[in-house]
C-alpha cells in the first residue's frame, strides 16, 4: 500500500510531539524512522496505525484520505516495543486473535484459523511452539510471534516500534534478517522505528531521519551517509 | 615500581582465611534474633487471630450444639441471616461493576479532576461509617422532602431494605477499585492497543483482554468487598432502625442478642459470620490452587 503523509502535526496538551511533517512512501517500501528518543518517531508511527490522530494534517492510503480512519479499519499490522503478546493467551490463541476478533461473515472457520497460524509458525520458524505461554519464550522468539500475531490478520502494511529493541545482540542480527525475508516474501509496505543508525541503514530502503519533531532528511541509506542534509543528521550518522 | 609498594607487599603477607568459617547469607540475621522475632509474631497472630476465633465457637458451642443449633432456627436469627446475604448479594455485585469502572477511567485515561475523582473513591474510608450512615439519614428520612415523598409513594429507604443496601454500597465501594487499580497501572495499556489493531471492537478488548488480566485483582477485591458488606455494622445501625426480624443484619442482631445476655445465640449467629469468612476464604484458595500454572505464567511475564 502506498502511504502519504501530508503536514500531519500531532499536540499532547501544550507539547508539540511532531511539527508539520510530510512523507511519502512507495508501495513495499521498507521503510526506518531513525532519531533519538523524543524525535518523535513513535507518535509518527502511532498515527500511521491510528493509535493516536493528528492535530492537523492528512494520510492517504492509496491516494484515500484515511485520516480518520479507526485503529481497526486500518489494517495495519501492529507490533509494539515489548511484543504486548497476550500473556493470559498461549502462541496459538495470540496468533488467532485477530482472525476470531472479526465479524462473523468474514471469520474463517475452525479449521481455517488452525491452518493459517500453523502456516505464519512455520513463517517465523518456530513451528510447534502453540502451545506455550508468552512467559516461556525467549525475547527473539516472543518478537517473532508479534510478527506472526500482527501478520495473521492480513495487514495493509506493517508498524514495527523499536522491533529489536529489547534484544541481545546476537538475537538483534538474526530477526534482522528475518523481518527482511519477511518483508520480502510479502511485500508489505513497512515501517519501524529505530534509534539505531547501524541497524536502520543495514535493513532499510528508505531512511527517514527524525530530530526534535521534524523531520531532517529523507533518503536512501548510502545517500544519508554520503551526503547528510543537515548537521545533526551528520552528527547522527556518524556516532 | 608497584610490587615495591608497602601496601601491596603487606597485603600479600596476610594468612589466608581460616578454612572452618561458616558463610552467613547477607541478608538473614543471627540464629537468636530470627528465632525472637518469628516467636513474637506466633504469639501475636495466635492471640489475635486464632485465640479469638477460637474463643467465638467455644462459647456458641458451650451449652452443646443442640443449643447453638436451636438458637439458630429463631425467626429472628433467619431473618437476619437472610437478609445480610440479601445484602451482599446486591452490593458486591454492584460495586464490583463500579469498582471495575472506576478503575478503568482513573488508570487508562488523563482527565481533568481526576485527583479529585482518586479522593473520592477513598472517601467511605476515610469517612466515620456512622457519620455515612447519618447522611442518608437526613437526606431520606421520613422527615426530609424527598424521604416523606417516598415513605409516602410507598417506597421508604431509611429502616428499609434499600437504606442498608445504600449505606453498604457506600461504605464498600473502595475495595475493588483500589486492588485493580495497581494492578491497571502496572500492566499499561500496550495489551489492548495490540487487541484494537488486531481489529477487536472495544467492547471485545475489554472482555477478551483487560478483564482477563485482572481477573485475580478482581477476586480480592470481591472478596473484602463482600466481607466488609455482611460485617458492617456502623453505617447500617444507624439507617437500619434495628428493627427485629425485618432490617437487623447478622453483625446487629448479635450486638442486640449479646445485649439481652443471650451469649449462645450471640456466638451461634457470630460463629455462622465467622464460617461465612471462612467459606469464601476456603473457595479463593481453591481457585488458586485449581489454577496455578495459569497464575504462574501470568506473573513470571
Amino acid at each position: 500500500m502506498h502511504i502519504e503523509i501530508d503536514a500531519i502535526a500531532k499536540e499532547f496538551g501544550a507539547t508539540r510531539a511532531l511539527h508539520p511533517v510530510s512523507l511519502s512512501i512507495p508501495e513495499g517500501a521498507l521503510v526506518a524512522l531513525l532519531g533519538p528518543s523524543g524525535s518523535g518517531k513513535t507518535t509518527l508511527l502511532r498515527l500511521l496505525g491510528g493509535l493516536e490522530f493528528p492535530t492537523s494534517g492528512r494520510v492517504l492510503f492509496d491516494g484515500r484520505d484515511s485520516t480518520g480512519m479507526s485503529v481497526q479499519e486500518r489494517r495495519a499490522g501492529f507490533v509494539f516495543q515489548s511484543y504486548a503478546l497476550f500473556r493470559h493467551m498461549t502462541v496459538f490463541e495470540n496468533i488467532a486473535y485477530g482472525l476470531r476478533a472479526r465479524p462473523r461473515a468474514l471469520r474463517p472457520n475452525r479449521a481455517e484459523i488452525a491452518r493459517r497460524v500453523d502456516r505464519l509458525l512455520a513463517l517465523i520458524q518456530l513451528p510447534g511452539i502453540g502451545s506455550r505461554y508468552p512467559s516461556q519464550l525467549s525475547g527473539g522468539q516472543r518478537q517473532r510471534v508479534a510478527l506472526a500475531r500482527a501478520l495473521a490478520i492480513e495487514p495493509r502494511m506493517m508498524l514495527l516500534d523499536e522491533p529489536f529493541g529489547a534484544l541481545d545482540a546476537k538475537a538483534r542480527k538474526e530477526l534482522r534478517q528475518g523481518l527482511r525475508d519477511i518483508h520480502d516474501q510479502t511485500g508489505l509496505t513497512t515501517i519501524f522505528v529505530t534509534h539505531d543508525q547501524e541497524e536502520a541503514m543495514a535493513l532499510a530502503d528508505l531512511v527517514v531521519v527524525m530530530s526534535m519533531g521534524r523531520i531532517e532528511q529523507i533518503g536512501r541509506p548510502a545517500d544519508i551517509r554520503l551526503r547528510p542534509a543537515t548537521d545533526f543528521v551528520r552528527r547522527f550518522v556518524e556516532a | 615500581m608497584i610490587s615495591a609498594d608497602p601496601v601491596f607487599t603487606r597485603h600479600e603477607n596476610r594468612p589466608p582465611p581460616p578454612r572452618t568459617r561458616t558463610c552467613i547469607s547477607p541478608t538473614t540475621e543471627p540464629a537468636w534474633v530470627r528465632r525472637t522475632l518469628i516467636g513474637i509474631v506466633l504469639t501475636l497472630l495466635s492471640l489475635l487471630l486464632f485465640a479469638p476465633l477460637w474463643a467465638v465457637f467455644a462459647e456458641a458451642l458451650g451449652d452443646g450444639i443442640a443449643a447453638a443449633l436451636a438458637s439458630l432456627g429463631n425467626r429472628d436469627a433467619l431473618s437476619a441471616i437472610r437478609l445480610t446475604l440479601t445484602v451482599a448479594a446486591i452490593t458486591v455485585p454492584l460495586n464490583a461493576a463500579f469498582g471495575i469502572a472506576a478503575a478503568w477511567a482513573v488508570t487508562k485515561f488523563d482527565f481533568a479532576g481526576k485527583s479529585l475523582l482518586l479522593t473520592l473513591i477513598d472517601l467511605p474510608f476515610s469517612v466515620s461509617p456512622v457519620v455515612a450512615g447519618l447522611c442518608i439519614v437526613l437526606l431520606f428520612g421520613a422527615n426530609t422532602t424527598l424521604g416523606g415523598w417516598l415513605v409516602a409513594s410507598g417506597y421508604p429507604v431509611v429502616f428499609a431494605l434499600p437504606g442498608i443496601v445504600l449505606a453498604t454500597l457506600f461504605i464498600t465501594f473502595p475495595f475493588v477499585a483500589r486492588e485493580l487499580m495497581p494492578v491497571m497501572i502496572e500492566q499499561g495499556r500496550a495489551e489492548e492497543e495490540a487487541a484494537l489493531t488486531l481489529g477487536a471492537s472495544g467492547w471485545r478488548t475489554f472482555l477478551t483482554v483487560t478483564l482477563p488480566n485482572i481477573r485475580w485483582a478482581l477476586v480480592y477485591g470481591v472478596l473484602l468487598c463482600n466481607a466488609r458488606a455482611m460485617g458492617e455494622f456502623g453505617a447500617v445501625a444507624v439507617v437500619s432502625g434495628k428493627i427485629r426480624g425485618q432490617t437487623a443484619t447478622m453483625p446487629i442482631t448479635i450486638e442486640m442478642l449479646y445485649n439481652e445476655y443471650l451469649s449462645v445465640a450471640a456466638f451461634t449467629l457470630a460463629a455462622v459470620l465467622a464460617l461465612l469468612a471462612l467459606l469464601i476464604l476456603a473457595i479463593k484458595t481453591a481457585l488458586e490452587l485449581r489454577h496455578a500454572d495459569a497464575l504462574s505464567a501470568i506473573r513470571k511475564h
